[in-house]
């Protein structure tokens, strides 16, 4: 069995959509001698027409991608740094995302983000450690947040073959996986899948945290079965499979990589209460409200959702039921 | 369809002027709600433009943008209708004055976001030509656009790759009441040699004379040239929007207005037909819109069932809002 990397799967998902489909392109900045690690080998195979290197110009360039969408094309557009969302947020909000209906449904803006390296890095700081997939999770752009290789290749594939502009999240602390891959295949967006089954609390985590909850689900194995569920999507959500889950295990605990005010967190909470009649009060553990990641590593650390917080939400939830 | 066409180009600011005009009866009588930004004054750049463009060209408006979706072609029944929110407008109702959209004509949308739509068009253009076509695009944008970075970003990328965009400046002298003077440092035709795209100041009030400028620059476009810049010298002879109707916002001296409206697009294309033919073009438009009229009233308002319709092209559907 191959051991594929989080970082090659990416890889592997853009050049076989790419030989694929002539209409993928990709479209970032330092792409063509692959900065981030993801785009490598792409610029050789597929030449400077697909591969397109931008200079420093977020705005122009996702809109760029939107127009050439519209115009036929499915672009691929990397991000190296999270926190330029921010900055593109008006193109893809007001624009990628608003033609379909504005136009009453004279075209599709099949657009990816890609953004490999999301959220902490550990010593990058204030304006590169973001992980705002609840933004648009809030605005109505598909989202997705792939905890593992198999689903990093899956998922990018399935955003690519998406009419719906689509951003994908490839977090930093999940980017150095390895995994044991044997069939490569596309993942469906808006499908969640339980990683590890239990009957006493179910504990709903994305992206790399997938691997916290894990772990803590091991440490926490004497005391109490414990389920994880791993959204992969974050918007669509996969309501159905999440509430199945917490239907059979009636607690429910979120851990989540975003600020805790309007967080995904919030959104999945709010979405059980009114499904389901749980035993416990559910619990959630984010970043704080407002965040800006310091630093200092242990102040980075400190901000970020941790196993010790995780462990002591499940047991609270398992106390006060 | 680049000669010179004086009868044509006549039609064309004639139907803009009328429709326009006819428009604001509309939200005058409730019919339109929400409002227009009238392209009054101004119509003989969207005509001039689009008399030197093909079919399969590519155009984006703005959010004073009917002149733009008219002269490309878009059926004015059509765009009435969408105008009065009705299913049978070119976007079914779901773009209204400001994204008014004909993808069949080539109008990617009018877009109501200032500065936003040159980087979207030079996309557009670029895809299709690495398709083969020999297409060339215009947007169209006001004086207030040039100090958007969006805008100034589009122009590099255009410039840098080569895509054959003409980026169109319809300066009507303010952006919403805010005068050139009081917003651009330098010129607007300088921003263009910042880039190295060539530029080019039209008188925008002439429809011919942009009609001359722009198959200029389209030809060199098409023979493999880079974008250009054409920077329309207009002016606005109505409000900025028709809310200006109800509250007369002082920003423009009265003497200003009425010299503005001394060179009227519509009556300089119309000079040069002879009164018969004018009278024809006249009768006809009319004709053409009270029909427009008569279409767009009857057609029906959209379902309020169907109000999360083409949200996504993907077939997702959303959640609804209700508890």
């Amino acid at each position: 069995m191959p051991r594929l990397s989080y970082r090659r799967a990416l890889t592997r998902a853009l050049a076989d959509e790419m030989t694929r489909d002539e209409s993928v392109v990709v479209l970032g900045e330092d792409i063509r001698v692959a900065a981030a690690n993801v785009t490598t080998g792409l610029l050789k195979k597929f030449g400077p027409e697909r591969v397109r290197d931008t200079p420093l110009s977020e705005q122009a360039f996702t809109s760029f991608a939107t127009g050439a969408a519209l115009a036929g094309a499915r672009p691929v557009v990397e991000f190296q740094i999270p926190s330029l969302l921010f900055l593109v947020f008006e193109q893809i909000v007001n624009h990628a995302h608003k033609f379909p209906l504005m136009t009453g449904g004279q075209c599709a803006v099949p657009v990816t983000y890609v953004v490999p390296g999301s959220g902490s890095r550990t010593g990058w700081a204030g304006q590169h450690s973001d992980h705002p997939y609840a933004l648009f999770a809030h605005v109505g752009v598909t989202t997705v947040v792939p905890a593992t290789p198999a689903d990093a290749y899956g998922l990018l594939v399935s955003a690519i073959r998406c009419d719906d502009p689509v951003v994908v999240f490839a977090p930093a602390g999940a980017l150095d996986l390895r995994a044991d891959v044997t069939d490569l295949a596309p993942v469906p967006l808006g499908r969640g899948v339980v990683r590890r089954s239990g009957t006493d609390v179910t504990v709903v985590a994305v992206g790399h945290l997938v691997h916290d909850a894990l772990a803590v689900a091991e440490e926490l194995a004497g005391q109490a079965s414990v389920e994880v569920f791993d959204p992969r999507t974050v918007y669509p959500f996969d309501w159905d499979g999440l509430v199945e889950s917490v239907s059979r295990t009636g607690r429910l605990v979120v851990v989540d990589d975003g600020n805790r005010s309007c967080g995904i967190a919030a959104e999945i909470i709010a979405t059980v209460v009114e499904r389901v009649r749980l035993a416990a009060p559910p619990r959630r553990v984010t970043r704080p409200d407002g965040a800006v990641l310091p630093f200092a590593p242990a102040l980075d650390r400190a901000v970020q959702p941790g196993r010790d917080q995780l462990t002591a939400a499940i047991q609270l939830t398992l106390k006060d039921g | 369809m680049t000669g010179a066409d004086p009868l044509r180009l006549y039609r064309t600011v004639r139907l803009i002027r009328r429709f326009e005009e006819r428009a604001i009866e509309l939200v005058h009588a409730g019919q339109i709600v929400g409002g227009i930004h009238p392209y009054l004054g101004q119509e003989g750049i969207a005509a001039g433009v689009c008399a030197a463009l093909d079919r399969e060209d590519l155009v984006t408006g703005t959010h004073r943008g009917h002149g733009h979706v008219l002269a490309k072609g878009a059926d004015p029944a059509r765009m009435l209708a969408e105008l009065c929110g009705r299913v049978t407008g070119l976007n079914r109702g779901r773009g209204g004055s400001m994204h008014a959209a004909d993808f069949g004509v080539g109008v990617l949308g009018a877009n109501a976001i200032v500065g936003a739509a040159g980087a979207i068009l030079t996309g557009a253009v670029w895809e299709r030509r690495r398709r083969g076509a020999g297409i060339v695009g215009a947007t169209f944008f006001g004086d207030g656009a040039v100090n958007e970075g969006m805008l100034l970003e589009a122009f590099n990328l255009a410039a840098l790759w080569r895509v054959p965009v003409l980026f169109v400046c319809e300066n009507n002298g303010y952006a919403t009441t805010m005068p050139v003077d009081g917003a651009v440092a330098g010129t607007i035709a300088g921003r263009a040699a910042a880039f190295g795209m060539p530029a080019t100041v039209v008188d925008g009030q002439d429809p011919e004379a942009v009609r001359e400028v722009t198959a200029a620059a389209v030809a060199r476009m098409r023979a493999g040239g880079g974008p250009e810049l054409v920077e329309a010298r207009t002016y606005r002879f109505d409000a900025h929007h028709t809310f200006e109707h109800q509250v007369r916002l002082d920003y423009r001296p009265p003497e200003e207005v009425a010299e503005g409206r001394s060179r009227d697009p519509v009556d300089i294309a119309g000079a040069r037909l002879d009164p018969a033919a004018r009278a024809a073009v006249d009768a006809a438009v009319e004709a053409e819109l009270d029909a427009a009229v008569e279409y767009a009233l009857a057609g029906p308002h959209p379902d309020p069932a169907t109000a999360l319709d083409h949200l996504y092209a993907s077939g997702l559907t959303a959640r609804t809002g209700g508890g």
